[in-house]
């Protein structure tokens, strides 16, 4: 056996298992990871193994300092404040994950509709995201909600409009991005190759652009869902988000506006915000590496 | 950028004609006749697009409606809480700065050590943390336990302090919703210094000015932040809009007197044209700041032309 071939890798390892070869290869990056998936399995499995999932109200045991039955206590209704953060939980996480895949989808497409055709298709479609990215986001953000509220959505139905409101925020800048990015592969050789091998535009695209692109994605991706996250928590903090039976972690911490709980009744609002914090920062660490890993040249 | 101007006042505008009620609709006291009384000497009765002819008419002429909540014009009601909302801001911003360039610049030459370690963690935990989760911790802690510091608001209660003992017990209000600014604010201007000065500090010139003997002192401060430093001046653009806008959410929670919570009131008690008013102020604001942003960049980077712009912003 020579040298040269056992110091070659088996097998040529493909872009996408190298990241996450060099992902979890970092310290930091590998506890975000690990904390990830502890947090949606929390959230998402969790509720199942609870006594009290079924969100059972009992006065008697009402704002109970935590217990070994309660660990984390009971709200005002008696109702057990870990199986709430569970389910607050998934909310959230949903929100916050599904509002990133919109505003991804639409900031991909469009931001590679506008690099590739250029001319008045970029135009419009740029012209209207710089007006959308003018408005500051969180007063945006209020008056639609205000608006929402004035419109009587039922709660149940508030949460994908939260979604929909997020995902209008989000896509300009992904979109500004992703036209960058297009526009500078759109010269590259292979793109020139499609073009003499007569590929149809959806193909060009759709298969040899968005590839391209997708690294950028993934990045941009993780650190939108965190904002996601980040926005969704404000916005029910504030009741204008995710509004009670659903339970969301921004609006489990606005339990704190009442000055008796604020005081003396921590484990109402002191969990989900811790909780909220190992998810963001778990997702911005990731994020962070992520970009180290897909684009070289911002390495430290 | 005035067409991007009417068209941000449009879409605003168009959301407020799209809400169901006004301010009036919310006073159930009111006969349907004094209803619609009421909304004909407001012009609420009009269709939306001469609504919005007669807003713009009046508003290029430095008159942006009438606080129905305040009964004053607008820009009076704005006036005094946008310098409040600035005090908190200015007095931020400063802090922000110096700490980001002298921590990211300190923890770029050491890069790896300790404290280069420990910065980044704190930058995480600036990215990550809800300002209003901060704010109730910081309440908690220094405000109800250990009574440091008040809790909320600009002035004691029913406060007749004057001179010197008015500014230090404003200053005392401010210690709290200042620090959480600075402490948001600090996380991503310090990461962007360090990453502009380790990338400076692996250019050839720096190279060149160490191959020269000169001491790591003048390589590190005299070469290399000077061209970190450069970028950093369009992001002082960017800052307008953040120093008048005034923080919601941590205003909210230390219930200051300024823009921000106004904005949030004016939204629940359905008085439009203060929203209004604000949210075209700041959007004025960004359109100017990113202008401005490109100029200097510019100015500072002459390798710079303003033809490129959609790559530099």
């Amino acid at each position: 056996m020579t040298l040269e071939s056992a110091a070659r890798p088996l097998r040529p390892r493909g872009l996408w298992s190298d990241a996450f070869g060099r992902l979890v290869r970092t310290p930091a990056a590998a506890v975000a990871l690990g904390a990830l998936v502890i947090m949606l399995l929390f959230c998402f499995v969790g509720p199942f193994l609870s006594p009290y999932s079924g969100g059972e109200i009992n006065v008697r045991i009402a704002t109970h300092v935590p217990t070994m039955d309660h660990p984390l206590g009971t709200d005002e209704y008696g109702r057990d404040v870990m199986t709430r953060l569970m389910l607050a939980g998934r909310i959230s996480l949903t929100v916050g994950i599904a509002s990133m895949l919109l505003s991804l989808i639409l900031g991909a497409v469009l931001g590679i509709v506008a690099g590739y055709f250029r001319g008045a298709a970029d135009a419009i479609i740029m012209r209207v995201a710089d007006l959308l990215m003018s408005i500051p986001g969180l007063p945006l953000l209020i008056v639609l909600a205000a608006i929402l509220s004035e419109m009587k959505v039922a709660p149940d139905q508030r949460i994908y409009v939260v979604m929909v409101m997020l995902s209008i925020i989000g896509w300009p800048s992904i979109a500004r991005l992703v036209r960058g990015q297009v526009l500078s592969l759109r010269e590259e050789m292979y793109m020139r190759a499609t073009d003499v091998l007569g590929l149809s535009t959806w193909s060009r695209q759709f298969h040899h652009l968005l590839p391209n692109v997708m690294p950028l994605l993934i990045v941009v991706a993780t650190l939108s869902t965190a904002s996601g996250i980040l926005s969704e928590s404000a916005l029910s903090f504030l009741g204008l988000g995710v509004v009670p039976p659903n339970a969301s972690w921004g609006n489990m911490i606005s339990a704190a506006n009442s000055l008796i709980d604020f005081q003396r009744h921590w484990w109402l609002w002191l969990p989900p915000g811790i909780a909220l914090f190992i998810t963001i920062a778990a997702i911005n660490v990731l994020g962070d590496r992520l970009r180290d890993i897909f684009d070289p040249r911002m390495a430290r | 950028m005035l067409l991007l101007l009417v068209g941000v006042s449009l879409i605003v505008f168009a959301l407020f004609a799209l809400m169901p009620g006004d301010y009036y609709s919310s006073n159930r006291q009111l006969t349907p006749a004094r209803l619609a009384e009421l909304r004909e000497l407001r012009g609420l009765d009009q269709p939306v697009m001469v609504r919005y002819l007669t807003w713009l008419g009046n508003a290029v002429q430095g008159d942006f409606g009438f606080s129905l909540v305040y009964n004053r014009p607008v820009t009076e009601v704005i006036a005094p809480l946008i310098w409040n909302s600035f005090l908190v801001a200015f007095a931020s911003f400063v802090l922000t700065w110096i700490i980001a360039s002298v921590t990211g610049v300190l923890a770029a030459t050491k890069q790896y050590s300790w404290f280069d370690r420990f910065v980044t963690v704190m930058l995480f935990a600036s990215l990550s943390i809800p300002s209003f989760f901060l704010g109730l911790l910081l309440i908690k802690f220094f405000a109800v336990d250990l009574q440091w510091l008040p809790a909320g608001s600009m002035l004691d209660t029913a406060s007749t302090s004057t001179g010197i003992a008015r500014v230090l017990e404003i200053a005392r209000h401010m210690v709290l919703p200042v620090a959480i600014l600075t402490f948001l604010g600090a996380g991503s201007l310090t990461r962007y210094f360090r990453s502009g000065m380790l990338e400076q500090l692996r250019a050839d010139f720096v190279r060149t000015a160490r191959a020269k003997g000169l001491s790591e002192r003048a390589v590190v401060f005299s070469h290399a932040l000077r061209n970190a430093l450069l970028p950093a001046i369009t992001l002082l653009a960017f800052e307008l809009p953040a120093l008048f806008s005034g923080a919601i959410i941590t205003e909210q929670i230390f219930n200051w007197p300024g823009i921000g919570r106004i904005q949030l009131e004016s939204v629940q008690t359905r008085d439009y044209d203060v929203v209004m008013t604000i949210t075209i102020f700041l959007a004025v604001l960004t359109i100017v700041g990113s202008f401005l942003a490109d100029v200097l960049y510019a100015i500072a980077d002459p390798r710079v032309r303003l033809v490129n712009r959609s790559r530099t912003s």
